[in-house]
């Protein structure tokens, strides 16, 4: 019952991966994006339909009912998703990509009849579940199931290698007999594996896990496709996981930090751990009304919008601040730091979903310099990301890290739930300085506070 | 197909997987990687084999648990991903017509 011969499935095949590497492209450009993802959705769509013409399956009504059931949960859930928590819903369909990779590997091990065979199976078990535990605690910790703090405990190193004993052992068992029960176990293993990898990773460097865990998963499919002898797994799984690994280091490079000081910090006790240490320096502490008094009569305001902003889901607020600023005459741009929000370009998505027009949202290089002719930086949510420690301490865990200049702006008014440090941990220098005031509270009730105080000036 | 066109394969596909990233603006960053999370649900292809092969009642089960998961990977990834580029692209108009935004408000 197949209708297509080898030849026009393997041509197909690579339509689908053709599909696949100009999506990839597609969606590193702005212009092309949304045609990007298109293409690599009809790739995809090729692929599928390509496989039920030329394998031999059985259970046809079973696979297309179970087909029905995965896009009749995931599609809703895709399509009425917060922007807010867009992160932790990536994370969970990267963290079933993966299981789903495990299982086939299992299911593959009684038909593998070389090791050669057996080692891909191993390493598609292992990496598929280190993504899917692994996803799972990004997501709980996206999703304020459990602290966003690394959990880091006395004996989590020894833990760890213990497991990562114990798998390569089970690893080598396995591979040499082919023996099902211990391959059942390395996929525990692996599990447990991916839950001690993220648990001592801070909230901040989550988004950096997800990307690095889909490039996990992106290997794992790949090495699926050596075990089913299937190419374009080979080439998808190949793509994705080359892929995000530039796209984790680029990632990374943008928040300053290193891949292997997210994963590996936490267990050598290092700096993500950070402090709640309260200052008892003076700052100055103000009332909404002030800062609308402040931004009423300013020429030029420009926002900061962070995590906290994200958190609150003040977005529409701060664009509707913004808006009655304009009103009054007043010029208002948005200052994004590539790392803002709670993925880079995360903050991008939430302003443009509160109808920020394209020409307000400035990256970091082109505003920098314009803080010098701005009267009023307001900072809502944001800590890390403005902290001049980047610059001038060297012993600080974020030196080095690129950071908006708003200690250049005239004044500077931070919206803070409380003198907490931010995620990094450390105190900013720039809170106590004379030329900044502090609103307190949460980011959106805040912003309405001022909004609310500004319209009536 | 044999051992080595494979790893000719993919090694291939190492660098087209590094060449066609290394240049993207931190602003694509999510939905770039959104839109590589939704690629790798091809493992469904895999799925369905192993599914569409499956004798035993317990293979079986655990292969459809697979096209489920692989299926919500696919379909979502791709339909989270459309969303977040949707944003941009209105973003643009709005940004083309500047009162189509202030009468919107909320």
């Amino acid at each position: 019952m197949t209708l297509l011969d080898p030849v026009w499935t393997a041509l197909l095949y690579l339509v689908a991966a053709v599909c696949f590497i100009l999506a990839l492209r597609g969606l590193s450009s702005p212009r092309t994006a949304r045609r990007g993802n298109l293409i690599g959705a009809l790739g995809a769509l090729i692929a599928v339909v390509t496989v039920f013409l030329s394998a031999r399956l059985e259970n046809i009504p079973w696979i297309l009912g179970a087909i029905a059931l995965g896009s009749a949960v995931a599609a809703p859930v895709a399509r009425r998703v917060k922007m807010t928590q867009m992160p932790q819903l990536v994370a969970l369909f990267n963290g079933v990509g993966g299981g789903a990779a495990a299982l086939v590997a299992l299911l593959e091990l009684s038909h593998a009849d070389n090791p050669w065979v057996r080692l891909a199976i191993v390493f598609t078990l292992l990496v598929g579940a280190v993504s899917f535990a692994g996803s799972g605690v990004t997501f709980a910790k996206l999703q304020e199931l459990m602290t966003t703090r690394p959990v880091v405990f006395p004996g989590l190193p020894v833990v760890m290698a213990a497991v990562l004993l114990a798998a390569v052992a089970a690893a080598a068992v396995v591979i040499a007999s082919g023996y099902l029960p211990l391959a059942a176990v390395l996929l525990l293993l692996g599990l447990a594996a991916g839950i001690l990898l993220v648990l001592p990773v801070g909230g901040a460097d989550v988004p950096i896990v997800i990307s690095l865990l889909n490039a996990f998963t992106g290997l794992a499919v790949a090495a699926s496709g050596v075990v089913l002898g299937n190419v374009l797994l080979v080439v998808a799984g190949t793509l994705v996981g080359a892929s995000g690994t530039i796209l984790t280091r680029a990632m990374a490079a943008a928040m300053g930090r290193s891949v292997t000081g997210i994963l590996f910090g936490a267990f050598r006790g290092g700096s993500t751990a950070g402090s709640t240490a309260v200052s008892e320096r003076p700052v100055r502490s103000s009332s909404a009304e002030d800062v609308a008094v402040l931004l009423g009569y300013a020429q030029r305001v420009i926002i900061v919008p962070g995590y906290g902003l994200a958190v609150a889901q003040g977005q529409h607020t701060a664009a509707e601040l913004a808006q009655a600023l304009e009103s009054r005459g007043i010029e208002v741009d948005f200052a994004i730091h590539p790392v803002a929000g709670r993925m880079p370009g995360h903050m991008n998505v939430l302003l443009a979903e509160a109808n920020v027009p394209y020409e307000s949202l400035k990256e970091m290089g082109e505003i920098n310099p314009e803080f010098k002719t701005a009267d009023v930086a307001l900072v809502v949510g944001a800590n890390d990301v403005v902290n001049p420690a980047a610059k001038t301490s060297s012993g600080s865990p974020i030196y080095g890290m690129p950071i908006l200049e708003v200690a250049e702006a005239r004044q500077v008014v931070f919206l803070k739930r409380s003198m907490r440090p931010g995620f990094a941990g450390i105190e900013n220098d720039l809170l106590y300085e004379p030329q900044t005031s502090l609103l307190f509270g949460d980011a959106k009730d805040s912003l309405a506070q001022v909004l609310g105080a500004v319209k009536s000036l | 197909m044999d051992g080595m066109s494979l790893l000719t394969i993919t090694v291939l596909a190492v660098f087209v997987g590094f060449e066609v990233v290394s240049k993207v603006s931190s602003t694509l960053h999510t939905p770039l990687m959104s839109g590589a999370n939704a690629i790798h649900g091809i493992i469904l292809v895999g799925a369905i084999i192993v599914a569409g092969q499956a004798g035993d009642p317990w293979v079986l089960a655990v292969a459809l648990l697979a096209v489920v998961l692989a299926t919500a990977n696919l379909v979502g990834g791709f339909v989270v991903t459309d969303r977040m580029l949707h944003m941009f692209h209105a973003r643009k108009e709005v940004g083309r017509n500047p009162s189509a935004g202030e009468v919107e408000g909320k």
